[in-house]
Order: structure tokens, then C-alpha cells, then sequence
């Protein structure tokens, strides 16, 4: 069965990166914590609604993890969120 | 029962920044921006809908279909849009075979691009620095470790997605599988094969 071999696949991984990033043996969650999943809908639904290109918003994404390349995943993405809001929607920032 | 936090309740306490994603939801949806229903949709379509399911459909497809396997690795976009998968992070898709000379793998060195519309959100290690740095430097050596094993006389390509092209690899059809229907090819893709990390 094809989850048995993943999962040996996987615990193997684990224990020789032994990185808190690899996957668990149980399998991936999408995202770790529903704000995480807030935060990739917004992205999407604002490309989507004001007809921008992906790029626009990952440009911000590159930068943020530039920034600091070890920083959790889903925070610098929501740090490039607010960036990308703060450029494209000037008065809809909270920080501005 | 009986862990040590199970007695006690309380709700979790929120990190600021999942207080600051919260923030901006709420005054996007105040100003009509976006509509938080519309949300909840796109997450569950990210968790429910997309996935290496689609991804192997494609691939199954290319075992069987010569033809298809011509138009895939010409335009990888449009013989994806034929079977129904497109979207974000899909615009420009490329597919790169794996021979028995050659072994395609994938990367996103600087941030996470990943071909959204056949494998899902990307795994937690393809967004982790090791794994962007290493599979650039060494990559068979992190394959190695990975529980993929390549040969030395077998090259091994990297390929670096970007915002212009998402890479999906096709990895070989295992021997002995000859009899199988597509549908039972398209069971034993794994999203690992089509990433490149693992082969079948």
C-alpha cells in the first residue's frame, strides 16, 4: 500500500535530517494552525480580486523570507501579506 | 484523559502574529474587500480539492498516452489544462522526464513556488531553508538521505521553480506494471516521485 511505503519513506527522512520542518510519519497537514490558512486566502483572494498577477504577492513573499531565511514559514507570509496590502490598498493597513 | 493539560482548560493563548492575520481579516471583510465565506472556500479547496491526486491523474495519463506524453512535456500548461487542472501557481508549467540516464528533482531556492493545481501546498521541508540550500549544492546526497538513492552514473538535474515556471517531474513507470489501467497507474504516483525525491 502506498501509504505504508510513504510513511517509511518519511520516517526515514525524519530521522536523518532529523529537521523539525520535515514531515511528520502521520502524514502533511496542510496548515499547522487555521490562521495559516487565512492568511493564503487572503493572498489569493486579493490577486484574484483586484486581477493581479501572483507575482505581485510573491514578490513580497521572496522578500520577507530574504529577510530572515529562518524565520517560520506562515509568519513571513503573513508579514508579506501585510506588505502586499500596504502597497496595493494604502488605507486598508492596519499599521499605516 | 488524564494528560496534563487536560484538567485545566484554557483556550490557547494567540501569537501576535496570528493576532495581526486576524486583524487584517477583519478589516478587509469591513471594508468589503473580501468576503471572510469566500475564504472559507478557498481553504477548504486548498485542503480538500487540490492535490498529488491530480497530479498523478496527469502522470498515469502520460504512462499510457504517448500522444499526451508528447503534448505534456511540450506544454506542460495546456496538457494539464486538458484534463481539468489550472489555476494559481500553475500558469507556466514545464515536465521534465526522468530516463534511466536521467533524474529530474525540484526546488524553489528562494521562497516556495510549487505547482499548486497538481500537487497541492507544498510539503513543510520543500519550504525549509535545508532543503532549498542543500538539493542546490548536494543534491545526491540530500536524495541519499532522503531514502532516494541514485546512482552515479545516473545524471541528476535540479530544477529551480520561480515565479515564471512551476517544474513537475514524470517519473518512470515502474516495471511490471504493464497490465495496469490508468486509474491503478495513477494509485501508485506518489507526490515525493513527482517532486523527484523519491522514484517508484
Amino acid at each position: 500500500m502506498n501509504e505504508t511505503v510513504n510513511d517509511v519513506v518519511n520516517d526515514v527522512r525524519s530521522s536523518a535530517l532529523a529537521d523539525p520542518d520535515l514531515p511528520r510519519s502521520n502524514g502533511e497537514l496542510t496548515f499547522d494552525e487555521p490562521w495559516q490558512g487565512r492568511a493564503l486566502a487572503m493572498a489569493i483572494a486579493l490577486v484574484e480580486r483586484f486581477d493581479m498577477e501572483w507575482d505581485d504577492f510573491r514578490r513580497h513573499l521572496v522578500a520577507a523570507i530574504e529577510a530572515d531565511p529562518h524565520r517560520p514559514y506562515w509568519d513571513s507570509w503573513a508579514l508579506a501579506l501585510e506588505a502586499f496590502v500596504a502597497e496595493h490598498l494604502p488605507g486598508a493597513t492596519p499599521l499605516a | 484523559m488524564g494528560t496534563e493539560a487536560g484538567s485545566h482548560h484554557h483556550p490557547r493563548p494567540t501569537s501576535p502574529i496570528e493576532d495581526r492575520v486576524a486583524a487584517l481579516e477583519a478589516l478587509l471583510a469591513e471594508k468589503g474587500i473580501v468576503d471572510p465565506n469566500t475564504l472559507d472556500d478557498i481553504v477548504a479547496y486548498y485542503e480538500n480539492e487540490l492535490g498529488p491526486m491530480n497530479g498523478a491523474k496527469v502522470i498515469a495519463r502520460a504512462w499510457v498516452d504517448p500522444e499526451y506524453r508528447d503534448r505534456l512535456l511540450d506544454n506542460g500548461t495546456a496538457a494539464i489544462h486538458e484534463l481539468g487542472f489550472g489555476g494559481p501557481e500553475g500558469d507556466n508549467m514545464v515536465v521534465v522526464a526522468n530516463t534511466p540516464s536521467i533524474h529530474n528533482v525540484v526546488v524553489c531556492t528562494l521562497c516556495s513556488c510549487y505547482p499548486w493545481p497538481v500537487l497541492g501546498l507544498p510539503p513543510r521541508w520543500y519550504k525549509a531553508p535545508p532543503y532549498r540550500a542543500r538539493m542546490v549544492r548536494e543534491p545526491r546526497a540530500l536524495l541519499r538521505e532522503m531514502g532516494c538513492s541514485i546512482d552515479d552514473d545516473v545524471e541528476i538535474r535540479v530544477w529551480d521553480s520561480s515565479a515564471e515556471v512551476r517544474y513537475l517531474v514524470l517519473p518512470m513507470r515502474p516495471e511490471g506494471t504493464e497490465a495496469s489501467s490508468e486509474e491503478e497507474l495513477a494509485g501508485i504516483v506518489t507526490r515525493d516521485s513527482m517532486i523527484g525525491v523519491a522514484v517508484l
